[in-house]
């Protein structure tokens, strides 16, 4: 019988411990400066953001374009509560994570009725308004933007936040439930005549998924210093979802992968500012056009399927693993 | 009476806008309609022709229609081989992966055109004779730009119509947006058919292009963004892969946007548009003038 | 009481009506056919029963309780499940899946006790995935649990619908053309195979099928719908003789002739 315990299971935590342990120590060395360690937030929070996407597109089919807007929900709010309520930075951020999963299901339930483009041009809706409302809200600094955010993130809060984000995400879809969600995404009318109430699930999906969207924002605020409306818009949204598609829709590994990957061509791609963007959109032209199922597929990365890689090629069951 | 005023002159001004994003919209309903692919790059179309009848008129100093013809056929163009290159190769893709080509594409198209003209804005030269009608005692008036926009507006819609009805291509495209399988069967040639769309609805951003340059008398590589989302919004609220539809919608659009400038708060203009676009959606998924599909179980 | 009664039934699409006055009762523990040419309204029925439309007229009643109102997925936990007529398995997903997607209602465990892998999760998931195999050995497809289920042939994902209805736990089951597509062999052994799972899991069973000689074979009673109107009703012996259905059946044959 399989347990939580296992040896694959104990592998992989000491694989984590060890990825962490070294980057903490290159970082007390002085080999990773600053300007490393504000790359590998953004890699950390990019995970956050595209595993959580994923749960949303990929696995609940979903499709939305409006993610930054959840984002830009705990964001705000959690730079509000600690810059001007004073509270424990922690609480805040759990507080705006919490603040954008409400906001995900609130947008969920009238919107989900809509399905495919429709959806993703309401949620597209959505993003836009929170951030023409954040921009008109003098409160939060309007289109200044707000300031004077202490960086209380490092490493160590980063690095765990994407690691608990990916488990729960991960633990959520190999479940009974995430079979459900993944169910919805394959045949509603089949989903709801077997007893999967497919509106519970899309709620549960972009509530979960909007949670961590909100997790992400808030850490994006105590790192940066400063948010600004523009930050969270349109193009922040499709970011994410290049990443998910791009690593593939229904992997979470792929996600991991692409958003490490996107985040570090970006970083190489800064050294040619002036063409940067042709470049990324020429990429993204060129992996659509050669592998529009994403680097993954719907497959997922295990040991496994690098041994079986060459051989054959099966499909991930979604065992409780 | 002053209110009255001032309702006629945001009533003008709107139907400007309106059919700006009519022009844009009608070719984002019928690629939606053929491929049901939300075509992101036509924003960016609608730029190009912009451009393309700013040198035009500023470095080979042609008129208005030459330049509008130009840019009309340079889009057309334009539009053709986007669909070759890029979307043609995703035809059975899944739809999302035609999605980030789409938004590939028009990254692609703004960017290309920041490397080689700059991210400023570039004024664009005065073609048109300085007309100014005016009525009530001059508080209320309507430009030449405007009956311009009007006039090329209403011709283009028409002709749009005219071709989609009467004409083979119109046909075809109408028989393979309602069923491509059956059209195929019925020998349509679903690559031509298919081209001609993005044939036709280039056209029309090149030339919504030319006249927002000349509303607005500016032009940058980032101006297709904007009102490239709000123009398919418009396409969503008539009823997408409807063409009365997008032309209903894009007016709406400008009409309700003119007046939420003028009479609230000109920053929310954005947020405005896009909240109707929910209420609308939760109300009539299918758009104004769209039908309710039943899915068959 | 009957176990599903069906009073006087209406659907009217826009003006067309699909069924008209349909009146059934489904006792417990029968096997009961629902026959008619093409387009007389039986897949309608079985959309009104399973709550995909609502009825224009006229109430279900299902184990006492009204149906109105309810959504498909609660209609399924009251113990009604389907298979459908152009097959709807979850294309992408295993074999296994499949099955165990149909389990979630019963599922036992809460989303925490799924994040936090605790509180049972996993003895129950690999009871579930027992369960579900052995549910699949019945239809002799627990061999291939781990493919993709539509990679399977034709009649294997029709069986594949049954087990995945099966595994909802139905009280009544509907089975929509279960032989379509399948040679005289395969349709033989499913038609004892309907009546196999219908005493091994206490069911009743409501079929539609085109095959006269299964639903001759293995019902117990007949509707016979023409129209949108049950136009006949009664055993095996008695529909074979009733000038209605004949006339209803040549009339259909003579047109193909």
């Amino acid at each position: 019988m399989k347990k939580l315990l296992s040896k694959k299971n104990l592998a992989i935590l000491l694989g984590v411990l060890l990825l962490y342990g070294v980057i903490q120590a290159l970082i007390s060395l002085g080999v990773l400066r600053t300007f490393h360690q504000v790359n590998l937030i953004t890699i950390c929070i990019s995970v956050i953001m595209a595993v959580s996407l994923n749960l949303i597109t990929g696995f609940t089919g979903q499709l939305t374009l409006g993610h930054a807007g959840f984002m830009a929900v705990g964001a705000y709010f959690s730079a509000v509560m600690t810059v001007k309520w004073g509270m424990y930075f922690p609480v805040s951020i759990f507080c705006g994570a919490v603040l954008a999963a409400v906001s995900g299901a609130l947008i969920g339930l009238p919107t989900l009725r809509l399905k495919g483009d429709y959806l993703a041009i309401a949620t597209l809706g959505f993003g836009e308004v929170i951030r023409v409302v954040l921009l008109n809200t003098k409160y939060v600094g309007g289109a200044a933007g707000l300031f004077g955010i202490p960086r209380l993130m490092n490493w160590t809060w980063v690095f765990f936040a994407a690691v608990i984000t990916v488990v729960v995400i991960r633990n959520l879809l190999w479940s009974s439930y995430g079979r459900a969600c993944i169910s919805v995404r394959e045949d509603e009318v089949a989903a709801e005549l077997m007893g999967i109430d497919i509106t519970h699930y899309k709620v549960l999906a972009f509530s979960v998924g909007a949670f961590f969207a909100g997790l992400g924002g808030g850490i994006y605020a105590h790192y940066f210093y400063g948010l600004q409306p523009g930050t969270f818009g349109f193009m922040k949204s499709i970011d994410y979802l290049v990443m998910v598609v791009l690593g593939g829709l229904g992997s979470v590994t792929g996600s991991i992968l692409a958003a490490v990957v996107l985040t570090l061509i970006n970083v190489v791609l800064q050294q040619f500012s002036a063409i940067r963007m042709i470049l990324y959109a020429l990429l993204l032209i060129l992996i659509m056009i050669f592998r529009p199922q994403g680097l993954m597929g719907s497959k997922e990365a295990s040991l496994e399927l690098f041994r079986k890689l060459g051989r054959r090629s099966g499909h991930g069951s979604l065992g409780s693993k | 009476m002053e209110q009255f005023y001032v309702f006629l002159q945001q009533l003008i001004n709107g139907v400007s806008l309106g059919s700006i994003y009519a022009l844009i919209a009608l070719g984002y309903t019928m690629v939606y309609g053929i491929i049901k692919l939300i075509n992101f790059a036509h924003g960016d179309i609608y730029m190009m022709g912009a451009f393309i009848a700013y040198f035009s008129v500023s470095y080979f100093h042609l008129g208005f229609l030459s330049a509008l013809l130009i840019s009309m056929a340079a889009c057309t163009v334009l539009g053709v081989l986007i669909e070759r290159i890029a979307y043609k190769p995703l035809r059975g893709a899944t739809r999302i992966a035609a999605l980030i080509t789409a938004i590939g594409m028009s990254f692609f198209l703004e960017y290309v055109m920041v490397f080689f003209v700059g991210a400023q804005s570039r004024a664009f030269p005065n073609v048109l004779p300085a007309l100014r009608i005016e009525f009530f005692g001059g508080k209320v008036f309507i430009t030449g730009k405007e009956l311009l926009i009007y006039g090329v507006t209403l011709f283009l819609v028409v002709l749009l119509q005219f071709i989609v009805r009467k004409t083979k291509t119109g046909k075809a495209m109408r028989a393979v947006a309602f069923d491509r399988e059956a059209a195929m069967l019925m020998g349509i040639n679903i690559d031509y058919t298919i081209s001609a769309t993005f044939a036709l609805g280039s056209a029309l951003a090149g030339a919504a292009g030319v006249l927002v340059g000349i509303y607005y008398s500016a032009v940058n590589p980032l101006m297709g963004m904007t009102p490239g989302l709000k123009a398919f919004v418009a396409a969503v609220l008539g009823g997408i892969g409807i063409i009365p539809g997008a032309a209903l919608g894009g007016m709406l659009m400008g009409l309700i946007e003119t007046f939420v400038i003028a009479y609230g708060q000109s920053t929310y203009r954005d947020a405005v548009a896009f909240a109707i676009l929910i209420l609308i959606l939760l109300v009539k998924p299918s758009g104004i003038l769209g039908t309710n599909v039943r899915e068959k179980v | 009481m009957a176990l599903l009664e069906v009073n006087n039934v209406s659907k009217v699409f826009g003006g067309l009506s699909a069924v008209t006055n349909v009146k059934m009762k489904i006792e417990k523990g029968e096997l009961v056919g629902l026959i008619g040419p093409n387009g007389a309204g039986k897949t309608t029925i079985f959309n009104l029963l399973t709550g995909v439309y609502p009825t224009t007229e006229g109430a279900i009643l299902f184990d006492g309780e009204n149906l109105a109102g309810r959504k498909p997925s609660a209609i399924n936990r009251l113990g009604l499940a389907r298979t459908f007529q152009n097959i709807r398995l979850f294309g992408n997903l295993t074999v296994l899946d499949n099955v165990r997607i149909a389990y979630h209602s019963h599922v036992k465990y809460g989303l925490a006790s799924a994040i936090l892998r605790a509180g049972g999760f996993y003895q129950e998931e690999s009871s579930m995935a027992q369960k579900a195999e052995d549910l699949l050995k019945i239809f002799n497809l627990d061999h291939k649990k781990q493919e993709i289920a539509k990679s399977l042939p034709y009649g294997e994902q029709r069986r594949l619908e049954i087990v995945r209805a099966l595994a909802s736990k139905p009280k009544f089951l509907l089975l929509d053309e279960p032989a379509a597509g399948m040679n005289p062999q395969e349709t033989t052994e499913l038609m004892e195979l309907i009546q196999e799972i219908r005493d091994k899991f206490d069911l009743t069973i409501l079929l539609i099928e085109h095959d006269m000689s299964l639903v001759m074979g293995c019902c117990q009673r007949i509707y016979v719908l023409e129209y949108g109107r049950i136009i006949a009703q009664g055993v095996p012996e008695e529909i074979k003789s009733n000038p209605k259905v004949i006339e209803a059946y040549l009339g259909e044959e003579v047109s193909y002739a």
